[in-house]
């Protein structure tokens, strides 16, 4: 099968499209094991660059081109690479042209050229559902071959699941260092420790009065780099809601506060253990905080764990 | 009528600027208008401007005077930000302004409204321009006080102090000027704490009236932790709502402006060498939005604090009279069912609120601390 003159790779899932890349120069390497291989930088392109590397040469290799961060193109590729579209698979030969665009618009004629063109154009959206993830990671055992019980997967996920990469290269781990069939206690023996932490777990396990949970869960947030200011954002947020379904406790009309079902009934099991008293010395706690990161305090981390373990001692019983 | 008669109340400061503006001698280069908001620190400057620039219109009719005090004498810069801070470049400009001689009248003035809001950088800019200006240029600056502009810049002006007018004397200004009902103007003056805008806003806007009367609401309305929040929420986002209705029109019509300025056509796809210039201009657009919305909450915070200061007068037993007459009910029920140290402490409530605003912290978050700390405790 001739290879395509011109391939658009499109997405933001940096490994993904780092792998078509590589699928594409393995496939030109088989068809021509000489060809030459040229990575150019879109926005450092300069006007005739890409006619010079894509001349005729006098050995006659083929010639593979990979262009990078197209979404911020300078306008002379633009036009160049619109020229050589138009012109490959007719006038040009043996030149392979693939184009990365993360995301934006930047250079959107282009893309909308080679997609009418007809020439492939593979597109890599991030991967944001922890079911995706789940998918991905089982389908990189089942390709080496390997057996994980579905909770082994979900526990990877769990750990490594906010990048991609990381989560690629904790399989590969898991598939090199390991025998049999992958299992929950496997992924704990390696990743275990490792959480996921975000904002909104933090408030969580801090509203649920989980104090040991909650510190444990912030120290690794702000260890992997959350910023503490939408962290008290996130807590104030959820005594918010709170405070607002308790007032309307015994009254009824939580349809008024404008919040979705799920989280009035969510807010209703944690109020739980809650008293009037305990949100009002919760919410000013975390009023404070906020005062702290934005420059009353020197020290924003001690501010958010000092509010986190308010509020979570904060709730009775 | 002369150039003085707007600002009312303030028979000291008066006799300072006009002795400065016909005798020679009494003149400075540097001015430093201090005083509360409201009591006439930009008044002050225009009409010490259009004094300047013809000391012997003493009836304020002629030329000179009219355009000086409108704003549009050539020689005249009224300077006045709506963002939260005077930025470094625009600074930069008035540096430069300040070299130019007067092109027709005898004085270049620079005035600069909210002197306070500039941050030390920026003011360094000014130092030498304020310390030795050319010989006809006159620095006018105005802040709430004198420690609220560096020290170094404090030093090389001359300092002019505006005190609170009298409510009588504002509400007859209201009468005389806007031609506003004579008891409406008092009521409104006493409510705005005799901030002369904030009543002719009041005396002018029912809207402004009702925000007002629904903020004093707040401290009867609040049972529990659960209503503080709402309540919260309510206030937070009926300033919101005001400051969008005062922005959004605005707002449409400058980006118009500018799009047809830059030859682009409405609604039609914005060319991408252009985007840089548009997105500026909303940037602007969201910093000044932010700074009303801060603006308004403060001047609620401003009315619960007269609030909780009648409710303290009353339980102390005093006899000045209450800024909030209309309300007299709710202080009086307020104030028996209270003790005046829990009064003092709503007031310190209310001026962290205002504090940690001021300072950047999230509007929603610090009303609603506030509002539970106003909640009936013990």
């Amino acid at each position: 099968m001739p290879l395509a003159p011109v391939v658009l790779v499109r997405g933001g899932e940096g490994l993904l499209v780092d792998r078509t890349v590589a699928r594409l120069t393995a496939l030109v390497r088989e068809h021509d094991p000489e060809a030459e291989v040229t990575v150019l930088e879109a926005g450092a392109y300069e006007r005739g660059q890409l006619e010079v590397l894509t001349s005729p040469s006098l050995f006659g290799e083929h010639r593979h081109l990979i262009v990078e961060g197209t979404e911020s193109a300078s306008d002379a590729f633009i036009e160049d690479a619109l020229a050589h579209v138009a012109a490959a698979g007719s006038t040009i030969e043996d030149v392979t042209l693939v184009i990365r665009h993360e995301k934006g618009t930047r250079g959107k004629k282009l893309l909308d050229t080679i997609g009418k063109a007809g020439y492939p154009v593979v597109t890599c959206d991030q991967i944001k559902r922890d079911g995706e993830k789940a998918d991905f990671a089982a389908a990189e055992f089942s390709a080496a071959g390997r057996r994980a019980t579905s909770a082994a997967v979900q526990a990877l996920v769990e750990a490594l699941g906010s990048d991609l990469r990381e989560l690629a290269a904790g399989c590969s781990q898991l598939i090199s260092d390991t025998t049999g069939t992958i299992t929950p206690d496997v992924v704990e023996r390696y990743y275990g420790g490792r959480v996921e932490a975000t904002g909104f777990r933090v408030a969580d396990a801090a509203v649920a009065g989980e104090q040991t949970q909650a510190i444990t869960l912030l120290r690794h947030a702000l260890e992997t780099g959350v910023d503490p200011v939408p962290l008290v954002a996130v807590l104030a947020m959820k005594l918010r809601t709170l405070a607002k379904v308790a007032a309307t406790r015994g009254r009824g009309s939580a349809a008024d506060l404008g919040l979705p079902p799920w989280q009035v009934d969510r807010a209703r099991r944690e109020l739980r253990g809650w008293t009037p008293e305990g949100l009002a010395r919760a919410i000013t706690a975390v009023a404070d905080a906020d005062a702290q990161v934005k420059g009353e305090s020197r020290d924003a981390r001690y501010a958010v764990e000092r509010a986190v373990l308010i509020v979570a001692s904060a709730r009775e019983g | 009528m002369s150039v003085w008669t707007e600002l009312v109340g303030q028979d000291r400061a008066v006799e300072v600027l006009s002795a400065a503006a016909s005798e020679p001698a009494a003149m400075t280069h540097a001015w430093l208008i201090t005083g509360p908001p409201g009591s006439g620190r930009s008044v002050a400057a225009r009409a010490f401007a259009a004094a300047l620039q013809d000391p012997h219109d003493s009836d304020g009719t002629g030329h000179e005077v009219r355009t000086a005090l409108a704003g549009t004498h050539a020689d005249v810069t009224v300077f006045a930000t709506e963002k939260v801070q005077i930025s470094i470049a625009e600074a930069r400009e008035l540096v430069g302004l300040a070299q130019r001689s007067p092109s027709q009248g005898r004085w270049r003035v620079i005035i600069v409204e909210d002197a306070d809001r500039m941050t030390e950088r920026t003011a360094n800019v000014l130092l030498k321009a304020i310390e030795e200006p050319p010989p006809r240029t006159v620095w006018i600056l105005c802040a709430p006080s004198p420690m609220d502009v560096l020290v170094t810049i404090r030093s090389r002006c001359r300092p002019v102090n505006l005190r609170v007018p009298p409510a009588e004397a504002v509400a007859d200004l209201l009468v005389r000027r806007d031609g506003i009902d004579p008891e409406l103007a008092l009521t409104c003056a006493r409510a705005a704490q005799s901030h002369i805008g904030m009543a002719r806003r009041l005396a002018t806007h029912p809207d402004a009236r009702a925000y007002r009367e629904k903020v004093l609401a707040v401290p009867t309305s609040i049972r529990g932790v659960g209503d503080a929040v709402l309540a919260a929420q309510t206030l937070v986002e009926d300033a919101t709502e005001q400051s969008k209705l005062a922005t959004t029109e605005r707002d449409a019509a400058e980006k118009a402006e500018l799009l047809r300025t830059l030859g682009a056509e409405e609604g039609a796809r914005i060319p991408p060498a252009l985007r840089a210039q548009i997105r500026q201009l909303e940037e602007e657009q969201k910093r000044r939005a932010r700074r009303s919305l801060i603006d308004l909450l403060d001047r609620a915070m401003i009315d619960l604090l007269s609030f909780y200061r009648d409710v303290l007068l009353t339980q102390l037993g005093s006899d000045i009279p209450l800024i909030n007459q209309a309300q007299t009910q709710q202080v009086q029920a307020m104030a028996g069912a209270t003790a005046p140290e829990q009064s003092v402490h709503r007031m310190q409530a209310v001026g962290l609120a205002r504090t940690r605003i001021a300072a950047g912290a999230a509007p929603l978050l610090a009303v609603e601390a506030l509002t539970i700390a106003l909640r009936p405790q013990g």
